[in-house]
Formats: C-alpha cells, sequence, structure tokens
C-alpha cells in the first residue's frame, strides 16, 4: 500500500452561498465515510482561507515570521485527505470521487516511501 | 551445411523485433522499469558477442528473456548484500518456474503499452516511453525524431519512468469499465508516432519512414491484443492504406504530390489489400468510431484506379457520419475537400472560411487552393504565404511556393 495526499485547490474569496455549500459537505462527508469503509482513509481536514496563513522561514541565520500565504495566486490549498491505496490507479479513483463531490480540481502526489 | 553466419543486421533484426515483449516480461517480473531495461540490454550484449559463433537460437525472444532474467538476477545477488528486499526478490525469482515465458508474453506487452500511455503522463512522455520502451529506440533516435536535445529526451524519459516509479502507475490491462477511454490514449500515441512519421513537422525529409514503420508496428499488436476494440483494428488499417501511398506521394528529389496527381502504380497493393480487408472486417461488425470511418475514406481513394474515378459521394458521406460521432473543425476542413467535388468549391469555400484554424497551416493551403479555383488570386496568393509561414517542412514549403507561383500576376 502507497500513502497519497489528495489536495483540493479551492479559489480565493468569499466562500460559496450555503445553499451551494451544503451539499458539498454533505457528499465530503459521504466520501469520507466510504473512505473509512474501504480502509483507505488515513487524514483528512478543511482549511481556513489562505488569508490566515503565516510563513516562517529563515534569512541569514534569523527567523523572520510574516502574513502569509507563501505562495501568492488565485488558489491555494483548501483542504486535504491522506489516502492508503495499493496504486495510482486506485487513488485516482479516490480523486475523481473527491472532484466530483467537492466540484474543485484535486492534486493526486504520492508520499515517498516510509523507511 | 552450415548455417549463413550471423551479422550484425540479423541481431538489429531481432532486437527490433523482440525488444518490447523482452522488457514488458522483465518488468513484470523486476516491477521495475530501469532494471528490466538494463537486463535486456546486457542479454542483446550477450547475443552480439555468442550468436555470430553459436547462431540464432531457435527462440531468440526465449534466448533474450531467459538471459536478461538471469543477468537480472545475477545484479540483484550482486546487490542484496546491501538490502534485504532485493536478496528476498532474488530468492524469489530464481526459484519461480519460467516455462511460461512466451505464452505470457502478448498480454505483458500490452500492459506496458498501457503502463507507458497512463493518463497520468503528458502527451510528450506517453510518446517517448512507448518508442523507447516498446519500440526499442534509443534516447538519441527518439530526440532526433521529434527533434529536441538528446538531453533534454533523456530527462523526458528519466522524469516520465521516475512518475512511473514514484507515483505507483500500475502495470495492468484496464478494467472493462475503463478500457475504452484507456485503449483511447494508446491508439491516440500509436497515431501521433505515425502522423509525425509521414509529415514531419519539420526538416527535409516529408516522411520519417521508420516512425511509420513503428507506428504500424505497435498499430498491429494493439489490433492483434484487442480484437474485440474494433477501433484498434480501423487504426491500422487507416495507417497502412496511408502508408501504401507512400512511394507516390513524393518525387525523386523529395517533392510533396498530391493524391490527385500520384501514379497510382506506384501505390503497394499489397498493404492496400491488407488494409481494404481490415475496413471491411469493421464494416461487417458494425460499431463505428473515428479511425474506421478514417480508415473507409482512405479504403475508397484506394479503389479509384485514377483520380477521376474517386467515388467522392461515398467520400463525403463518410465525412458526414464522421461530423456526427467526432466532430472537429480539422474533420470539417477535410469534409470540405470532399464537398467541393461533389457540390462544387464556391460551397466548400463557404464552409471553409467558418472555421477558426488560423494556426493550422493546411487550413491555409485548402483555403489557397480553393481561392485559385475560383480564380480569387490574390487572396489565394495572400493564403498560400500564410500557409508557408505555418509549416517548417521543407517538401511542404516547396510544394505551396509551386502553388503560389501559379497564382502570381505574370
Amino acid at each position: 500500500m502507497k500513502l497519497y495526499l489528495l489536495s483540493v485547490y479551492q479559489p480565493d474569496g468569499a466562500p460559496p452561498a450555503p445553499e451551494v455549500l451544503e451539499p458539498i459537505i454533505r457528499r465530503v462527508h459521504a466520501l469520507r465515510d466510504e473512505l473509512k469503509a474501504a480502509g483507505a482513509w488515513v487524514f483528512s481536514g478543511g482549511l481556513h482561507e489562505a488569508s490566515t496563513a503565516t510563513v516562517v522561514r529563515v534569512k541569514d541565520g534569523d527567523v523572520i515570521t510574516t502574513d502569509g500565504p507563501y505562495i501568492e495566486g488565485k488558489e491555494h490549498i483548501g483542504g486535504f485527505t491522506v489516502i492508503k491505496a495499493p496504486d495510482l490507479d486506485a487513488a485516482l479513483e479516490w480523486a475523481r470521487k473527491s472532484a466530483k463531490a467537492i466540484t474543485l480540481p484535486i492534486e493526486v502526489r504520492p508520499f515517498m516511501d516510509q523507511h | 551445411m552450415p548455417e549463413p553466419p550471423v551479422g550484425e543486421a540479423d541481431i538489429e533484426r531481432v532486437f527490433r523485433a523482440e525488444y518490447g515483449r523482452a522488457v514488458a516480461v522483465l518488468v513484470r517480473h523486476f516491477g521495475d522499469i530501469d532494471m528490466a531495461e538494463d537486463a535486456v540490454q546486457d542479454a542483446f550484449a550477450a547475443a552480439v558477442q555468442r550468436w555470430p559463433s553459436t547462431g540464432i537460437p531457435p527462440s531468440p525472444a526465449g534466448w533474450i528473456i531467459t538471459t536478461a532474467r538471469n543477468r537480472a538476477i545475477d545484479r540483484l545477488r550482486r546487490e542484496s548484500s546491501r538490502d534485504e528486499r532485493h536478496a528476498q526478490a532474488a530468492f524469489l525469482l530464481a526459484n519461480e518456474p519460467s516455462s511460461d515465458e512466451e505464452d505470457a508474453v502478448p498480454d505483458d506487452r500490452l500492459r506496458l503499452m498501457f503502463t507507458c500511455c497512463h493518463p497520468a503522463l503528458a502527451p510528450a512522455a506517453q510518446v517517448a516511453l512507448t518508442l523507447r520502451l516498446l519500440g526499442g529506440l534509443t534516447t538519441a533516435e527518439i530526440a532526433r525524431a521529434f527533434l529536441v536535445p538528446e538531453s533534454t529526451m533523456a530527462q523526458r524519459l528519466v522524469r516520465a519512468k521516475g512518475k512511473i516509479r514514484d507515483a505507483g502507475i500500475p502495470y495492468r490491462v484496464p478494467g472493462a469499465q475503463e478500457l475504452p477511454d484507456r485503449l483511447r490514449v494508446v491508439l491516440a500515441v500509436i497515431y501521433l508516432i505515425f502522423n509525425e512519421g509521414y509529415t514531419a513537422s519539420a526538416g527535409e525529409c516529408l516522411v520519417r519512414e521508420d516512425l511509420c514503420a513503428e507506428a504500424i508496428r505497435l498499430g498491429r499488436l494493439a489490433a492483434t491484443l484487442v480484437p474485440e476494440d474494433l477501433e484498434a483494428t480501423g487504426l491500422l488499417a487507416l495507417m497502412l492504406l496511408v502508408e501504401s501511398r507512400r512511394a507516390a506521394r513524393a518525387t525523386t528529389d523529395g517533392g510533396l504530390v498530391l493524391l490527385a496527381q500520384q501514379d497510382r502504380g506506384l501505390w503497394n497493393r499489397r498493404l492496400i489489400e491488407e488494409g481494404q480487408a481490415l475496413v471491411r472486417l469493421c464494416l461487417r461488425r458494425n460499431q463505428p468510431g473515428p479511425y474506421q470511418i478514417q480508415a473507409a475514406i482512405n479504403a475508397v481513394h484506394s479503389d479509384a484506379g485514377h483520380a477521376a474515378a474517386t467515388d467522392w459521394r461515398q467520400i463525403l458521406q463518410l465525412y458526414d457520419q464522421l461530423m456526427v460521432i467526432a466532430p472537429s473543425p480539422v474533420v470539417s476542413l477535410n469534409r470540405a475537400v470532399a464537398v467541393a467535388e461533389v457540390d462544387g468549391v464556391e460551397p466548400a469555400l463557404a464552409i471553409v472560411e467558418e472555421l477558426a484554424l488560423d494556426r493550422y497551416y493546411l487550413w491555409h493551403a485548402i483555403r489557397a487552393d480553393l481561392l485559385r479555383r475560383v480564380s480569387r488570386y490574390q487572396d489565394a496568393a495572400l493564403a498560400y504565404r500564410d500557409a508557408i509561414a505555418r509549416t517548417d517542412n521543407a517538401a511542404e514549403r516547396a510544394f505551396l511556393q509551386r502553388g503560389l507561383e501559379t497564382v502570381r500576376p505574370h
């Protein structure tokens, strides 16, 4: 089994209206239950919007803390799920279900093997 | 009686024919593409040493696969002192029965094809991997074929193989539900290789025959391994019929000759017969798809003993069918060429003018030809110039230049 990170890319700005958001949340919960029932779920969570991010970095030996996010852009990671899957095709099948549930693009990345 | 001596050309032939099979089997055994490639290359290096004195063995593929497998196991054993997992793999493999090596082969090549053409890989990487792993082309050959520096192509291959390994792209034929979509990608890659060979997008030669031959070899493999999907058969038929006209398509000095002006005596009858037989098989099964219809269109052209005998009505009907199941501006452009023959040049020109294909040199070339035929010479000259500006293929440019000369004021 390999571990995969499924990241949700979300446009910045106000969240959708409740009547749009509510069914999405319902579908996301149902998918999480499905992942758990299949033994594929490891961890998942949604994030506050990117304007709440803080960046910490080392510059010339000093640690500098600044208002985030780190990468400027119109979209940021809005949430993620870590899953267990036998191969990329299985991971992509979960990603397809996620994309349908959330209606946002999902990026799938493999974790390095643990040694 | 002594056997004729085994030359480099004989081994090269075996290499071209068997490299893909051997790599596919080894990938199944070891689950690692680099290891499989190294082992198969070792085995061919051994063949170059041995075969000139021993002769080519009765089953060259079997010999290569067995030798490659043994080399890989030796290598794993050497490395096993460092890595317990390698030791275990070497033990398991050394004790696995291997009598069915060759029987399992076709399936293995199909699996490898689906791995190389996985949608998680970029199209350029799919093409490069397919030519490298299934075609046995060297990185330098693939780089030359696609006019990129060898280092760029090497990087592309390393990156793609790295993604297969790290992301866990499986080595397997997709399930029935996914198969049609995944096979479309495989066929698209094969057709892309063929087209790149047929009209090299740049360079001095009109055709790069080695790429066409490789695409047909891969298409034959796909059609054989997935006979139930008629699009694979359709693509093979399409490539055979287009390839059959190769000798007639260029003058001795490399100039381009259009279908209507070709010496049909130069057409390869053997390829036409095979292609037409496949088209008839597709028609009988009646599950039309884009490749099958394009093959049928080419089969109609192949039927005509001279250009004037072409059944343009049937061709137009086939394009109408193609526009229903796979509409695209390029199909519409090709259909317009048939419209010009059946309904006249003006209606064809009206269709062409509506298409948003400004970046496609053939749109300009076809438009130029139609404008010339309705005596709008100034507009035709501009269109020829636009077409010339949009292709880097020397033969195509020379052809368009000749067209331009005919519409210039005298």
